[in-house]
């Protein structure tokens, strides 16, 4: 168990008093990467949303813990303080407020400590040389007028310079084109170098995972996880849809 | 002894403090002709000064107050002593300002800001410039800046006579008249033809004993071709009585001439702030206003840009913050009187804890200004239920022949753009500060940096109650 990264128990989450998830057992150790797939509207968002801790997904029964500790009712800047990551399906935009200054803001406060410009600059350069951003860009209004793929890309570049205990890619691969997952997945891969590093990747469509290594894979229909197999599951996905999943109705 | 202001919101300590009261004398309160005459007199005014202030005073007399915008119920005429004059004679060396004034402009960070190479420094404290000191460059250059006092008798003094309260005249509105009567400091600047003062002007302007009005007058003439940024920076301690600022700004650009306008005003939230700005532009000339507004109980401030000759250019950027208790009314007026002028209108303002903020914005085409363009654009982003933001815009074109737009945004802040800061680390209420910052980056980009650092601190002590 010292192994545990996090770990979630009998969650139940309510968005405007409707439930949404009905319960959800999942664990992650240090190290593992986990798919989370299943049909649109099953709840995948709602759990990343929730473990993340937004305000507006209300957490109505069971508790989450990380690296150990109860982290069910604290807000999301203490989860992220202790090493958790989401990478947004729509990442906002945020007028006047560059993608470099955010991106030096939020490390200083992760690690507590001013970061001097020049070392925070030359790492940076080169991430976003890695993920293919033109360097123009860490001075432009964070999202604003990126494209879909730009985004996609600036929410990797936030994932590679935090460097996260536990990355939570919510649809990361939706909506792009082949080159863009392409890169975004190279950007996955790079974070996952390090061996103690977690992932939970939620997804509905499987090219994101081609060049990743899998642990284990999650179905998830109705707001309940229905299956859980490993690397092997996703291919089944790949093969025959969520089709048997769907009348599982308990 | 110095104490610090009880402040019910926010830890606004660096910028309230108060001095004890040690003013060489004082006038009784209320106004009558006979304060008038005596501020006269101790001024030395020129002859027509005084008949100036006198006629400026009746006509305040005979008018009413304004009663289209927010209440000026709170402002008793009667308690404010409208002139103050510090324990001291004005000062070109810093050494021999007394400690006490000294430690409160140290505190408000003005021998730092010289420090860092600005020009000159009039700072006001009550209603006498205290310490004035001009680079020698900007001297060589012939530009004369000096206290509105000196420049009525100086060699300057027919140029002041021909200008002063001709484009604000006390007829305007009965603070406008108020002022007139009683207007005391300011700034003179004149820049000659061709001359480009490289280096802003600044000037700091501070009220402090209780009661005390501020009546500050300034008067800058930008020549042909030349070109000045001129910078103006205010903050007051905070008291009980209420307090009223009733300054006037008369800015004149000549042909082809240029000049910026930059204001940080930061009233202690007793204050009345209601400030009359106007600038006149010849042919091909510039006016940039860019003016953040933050504090006061109560404020009226409407820039006004006439564009009188072929070609001039008219550009406002602003930012008004209107926090607890506080109604803020603010805007801009631009007049297109001659043709091809162009104006472009950016402004943001914010309210918080139940503050108002309204926006007016008043756009002019007279029909002799054909081939002229106007550009307006104004947002407003409140950060909760209580608060309150409205956009009155006005506009009156009386020719076909023009360009003209408008766009306004009222928004309120995005729970989901906090959430997504906070899901990298960043606590609520600095979240908060980092949007509202965002938002008013109209502005701070506009302005020098070590003054865009004090507006962004200043956005800080309003969102999280610190500066970082």
């Amino acid at each position: 168990m010292s192994n545990s990264l996090i770990q979630i128990n009998q969650l139940t989450v309510c968005v405007e008093e409707k439930e949404i998830l009905h319960g959800v057992d999942l664990e992650i150790k240090k190290g593992e990467t986990h798919v989370l797939m299943g049909p649109n509207g099953a709840g995948k968002s709602t759990l990343g949303y929730a473990l993340m801790g937004n305000p507006r997904y209300e957490i109505s029964g069971g508790t989450i813990y990380f690296h150990g500790k109860d982290v069910t009712a604290e807000s999301a800047d203490k989860r992220a303080k202790e090493g958790m990551f989401l990478s947004f399906q729509n990442p906002l935009e945020v007028p006047g407020l560059s993608l470099g200054s955010f991106i030096r803001g939020a490390l200083e406060q992760r690690r507590g400590c001013r970061i001097k410009l020049w070392d925070f600059k030359k790492e940076l350069k080169q991430y976003m040389e890695f993920l293919q951003i033109q360097e123009s860009y860490a001075d432009r209004d964070l999202n604003v007028g990126f494209s879909g793929g730009e985004k996609k890309k600036a929410e990797i570049l936030q994932l590679l310079m935090m460097k996260p205990d536990l990355a939570i890619l919510d649809e990361t691969d939706s909506g792009l084109d082949v080159d863009a997952v392409r890169t975004v997945s190279k950007g996955v891969r790079e974070f996952q170098k390090d061996k103690d590093r977690s992932l939970l990747i939620i997804t509905h469509n499987t090219r994101i995972l081609e060049k990743l290594d899998v642990d284990y894979t999650h179905i998830m229909v109705n707001g309940r996880i229905v299956k859980t197999g490993d690397a092997s599951l996703v291919q089944e996905i790949n093969e025959r849809g969520f089709e048997a999943y769907l009348n599982q109705k308990q | 002894m110095e104490g610090k202001t009880y402040v019910d919101d926010i830890d606004r300590s660096i910028y309230d403090m108060k001095n004890e009261d040690r003013d060489a004398y004082r006038l009784q309160e209320g106004l009558t002709a006979s304060i008038v005459e005596q501020i006269s007199k101790t001024k030395r005014d020129p002859e027509w000064m005084r008949q100036f202030r006198l006629q400026s005073l009746e006509i305040y007399n005979d008018m009413k107050i304004p009663d289209w915008g927010p209440s000026l119920d709170g402002l008793s005429m009667e308690q404010i002593v409208t002139y103050v004059r510090p324990n001291t004679k004005m000062q070109a060396k810093w050494s021999q300002v007394p400690k006490e004034i000294k430690d409160t402009f140290e505190r408000l960070g003005i021998p730092q800001a010289e420090r860092e190479s600005l020009a000159g420094v009039g700072a006001q404290y009550d209603s006498e410039l205290v310490y004035h000191n001009v680079r020698r460059e900007v001297e060589e250059q012939g530009v004369i800046y000096t206290d509105m006092e000196s420049a009525l008798t100086g060699t300057y003094s027919d140029m002041v006579k021909e200008h002063f309260m001709k484009l604000v005249t006390p007829r305007d509105h009965k603070f406008a008249a108020l002022h007139g009567a009683v207007w005391s400091g300011g700034s003179f600047v004149y820049v000659p033809p061709g001359v480009s003062v490289e280096i802003p002007l600044q000037s700091y302007f501070r009220l402090n004993a209780p009661g005390a009005g501020q009546f500050e007058h300034t008067l800058i003439i930008v020549d042909e071709g030349a070109s000045l940024h001129f910078i103006e920076g205010c903050s007051a301690p905070k008291y009980n009585v209420a307090n009223l600022h009733a300054g006037c700004v008369e800015l004149f650009v000549r042909k082809n001439g240029r000049l910026r306008y930059s204001t940080i005003e930061n009233w202690s939230k007793n204050m009345y702030n209601l400030n009359t700005k106007r600038a006149v532009v010849d042919a091909g000339g510039t006016i940039e206003w860019v003016s953040g507004s933050f504090g006061s109980h109560v404020s009226y401030l409407y820039p006004m840009s006439i564009l009188k000759g072929e070609g001039a250019k008219a550009e406002f950027t602003g930012i008004t913050f209107a926090g607890k208790g506080q109604n803020l009314d603010t805007g801009a007026k631009i007049v297109h009187s001659a043709p091809k002028t162009s104006s472009y209108m950016n402004t943001r303002s914010i309210s918080k804890d139940g503050g108002v903020s309204t926006f007016r914005s008043s756009v002019v085409v007279t029909k002799e200004a054909k081939k002229s363009k106007a550009a307006v654009s104004c947002q407003s982003l409140m950060l909760d239920s209580i608060s309150r933001s409205d956009t009155i815009p006005a506009m009156d074109i009386r020719t076909q022949d023009a360009d003209i737009g408008h766009e306004a945004k009222i928004g309120k802040i995005s729970d989901e753009a906090i959430f997504y800061l906070m899901s990298r680390g960043i606590s609520e209420e600095e979240a908060k500060a980092m949007i509202v910052s965002g938002f008013a980056d109209n502005v701070s980009k506009e302005l020098p940096l070590e003054y865009a650092v004090e507006m962004n601190n200043l956005i800080r002590l309003e969102m999280v109650g610190s500066i970082g």
